[in-house]
């Protein structure tokens, strides 16, 4: 049983510190990244809970923490899924769905070690809904997860200013997409692109367009299985 | 420094120079308050990524991305629709809906950049001739049974979709400044991505040429693909290469949360230049 406990983000210093700051410094535009830092520590972190909810900041580092929040779900429901396995889980699924949440971990752990004090806390989450015991449950919850990954990459490139934090988010959002692909093969073969599925999520089946959505409606999809509300009011919104 | 009166001097010369920044809408916004935290000597080289930004990405190279990209995408809407209309070369079933899918996904994509491209003012390239046997004409290279053998077909298909996937991601920072474009690139890459991880499951369903316990993601920068042929897997290969990257926005990610390389090199997919996409796809167009 994962239990994501909250608390408190750790205040800058040491290793951390200089990690955020080697990465801010690779995202390109020092000056860019400056006035990100001051707005974030003029408010409160991006790190404090408020009654405004969890603030996930400005900026790029806004953005980011928005992809860190979403990679702490993925990575929290998988590892939950791989400590009690639902029955007659294949040695494909087995295999796949191990591999996933590594992936998830990876992600998470990445965004973590690389916004360093910028980062938000580790957010509390809520799989009341989710029967584990369940193969239909975890992998229609999976494909939830997956499809909505793939929309919330797709339609946060553009908020974007730094042109290596695309190119991270580039090189994520794909492999967000060959779980989304794999989950879906798993549920019915052959429903690995069906497009049509996904309109709702911004998908335009007739020019072969996945799914693209907005931090808001995002969020409004990920909410229910979260213990604490995102504050995504200062996120870009172009 | 009184950035407004540059900004009015540049006016009188580029009328749209706010336009250009601003398809972000957020220039001023952004000086306006980067002026209050940032130090007076920090703000030259500010204002030159704002200009880079503005002026690097004109409609002519946005249109020149696009173009590099429908030459992609024709390549893989006629290979699928000559595989798909090959007789006895795609088992019925699931097989042919799959491919039958990816064939109406590409030429979807063919016919939404061309109208992307016509759009923005440009002119949409012509489809190339295409040799599939990656014998720059001869009809004789390296995978001359792609149409007649479903291995070898899925094998180069794996490699046309993966190479895809980098070949768009290498491109989104030259699309940042237009939002619409970029984010309609951003949902063909992702969609390029889906396909290949169901060619990949195809290929380890069918256990064919090399591929062992392939998985929808790629592992280091293994190929899982195995001809026979040493000039077909040497082509192969260079879809593959840096893929092992394991540095991540100025972070060594070869053992984050201690997973080691494998997990970590297939959560990150990596990019590939324009320049090395054309020498991939060379041998294939005549």
């Amino acid at each position: 049983m994962d239990t994501q406990q909250s608390e408190a983000a750790v205040p800058a210093q040491g290793a951390k510190a200089m990690n955020r700051r080697r990465f801010l410094q690779f995202g390109g535009a020092t000056a860019a990244a400056a006035f990100v830092i001051s707005s974030c520590s003029r408010e409160d972190d991006g790190g404090g809970v408020s009654t405004e909810g969890i603030n996930l900041g400005s900026g790029d580092t806004g953005v980011l923490n928005y992809a860190y929040a979403l990679e702490q779900l993925e990575a929290a429901f998988y590892t939950q899924v791989m400590n009690t396995p639902f029955s007659g889980m294949t040695a494909l699924e087995s295999e796949f769905l191990r591999d996933i949440r590594d992936h998830e971990v990876a992600h998470r752990e990445f965004f973590k070690t690389a916004l360093g004090s910028a980062a938000i806390q580790d957010l509390p989450v809520n799989f009341g809904s989710v029967n584990f015991s369940s193969r239909d449950s975890v992998l229609q919850t999976a494909r939830t997860f997956e499809d909505l990954g793939v929309a919330a990459y797709n339609g946060a490139g553009k908020l974007l200013t730094s042109a290596d934090f695309l190119l991270l988010a580039g090189k994520i959002v794909s492999v967000e997409a060959r779980h989304a692909a794999t989950i879906r093969d798993l549920i019915s073969n052959g429903s690995f692109a069906d497009l049509n599925s996904l309109t709702a999520l911004g998908a335009k089946p007739a020019n072969g367009l996945d799914a693209a959505l907005p931090p808001a409606d995002v969020l409004a999809a990920a909410s229910p299985f979260l213990r604490v509300r995102l504050n995504a009011s200062n996120l870009p919104t172009s | 420094m009184n950035l407004q009166n540059i900004f009015t001097e540049i006016e009188k010369i580029d009328p749209e120079v706010y336009d250009r920044m601003d398809t972000r809408r957020r220039t001023m916004q952004r000086f306006a308050f980067a002026g209050k935290v940032l130090a007076a000597a920090a703000i030259p080289s500010a204002l030159g990524a704002m200009f880079k930004k503005a002026y690097g990405q004109t409609s002519a190279s946005i249109v020149n991305v696009l173009n590099f990209a429908l030459t992609l995408e024709h390549l893989e809407a006629e290979f699928y629709t000559r595989g798909v209309a090959a007789t006895n070369l795609i088992p019925a079933g699931p097989a042919v809906a799959a491919l039958t899918l990816i064939r109406d996904h590409e030429n979807a994509h063919v016919a939404f950049l061309r109208t992307a491209i016509t759009a923005a003012g440009g002119t949409p390239v012509a489809k190339p001739n295409f040799d599939f046997s990656g014998g720059n004409g001869s009809g004789t290279g390296p995978f001359a049974t792609a149409f007649s053998n479903y291995a070898v077909f899925l094998a180069v298909a794996q490699t046309f979709e993966d190479t895809g996937v980098r070949a768009y991601k290498g491109q989104a920072g030259n699309l940042m400044s237009n939002n619409d474009v970029l984010q309609a690139a951003l949902q063909i890459h992702s969609v390029e991505a889906r396909h290949a991880a169901h060619i990949r499951y195809m290929r380890r369903n069918a256990g064919t040429l090399g591929a062992g316990q392939i998985q929808p993601w790629i592992t280091r920068n293994l190929t899982n693909i195995e001809t026979g042929n040493a000039a077909a897997n040497a082509a192969i290969q260079k879809s593959y290469n840096g893929e092992e990257n394991t540095t991540q926005g100025g972070v060594n990610v070869s053992n984050l949360a201690g997973l080691g390389v494998d997990v970590n090199t297939e959560a990150f997919d990596e990019p590939l230049t324009m320049a090395q996409v054309l020498d991939i796809v060379d041998p294939f167009i005549v």
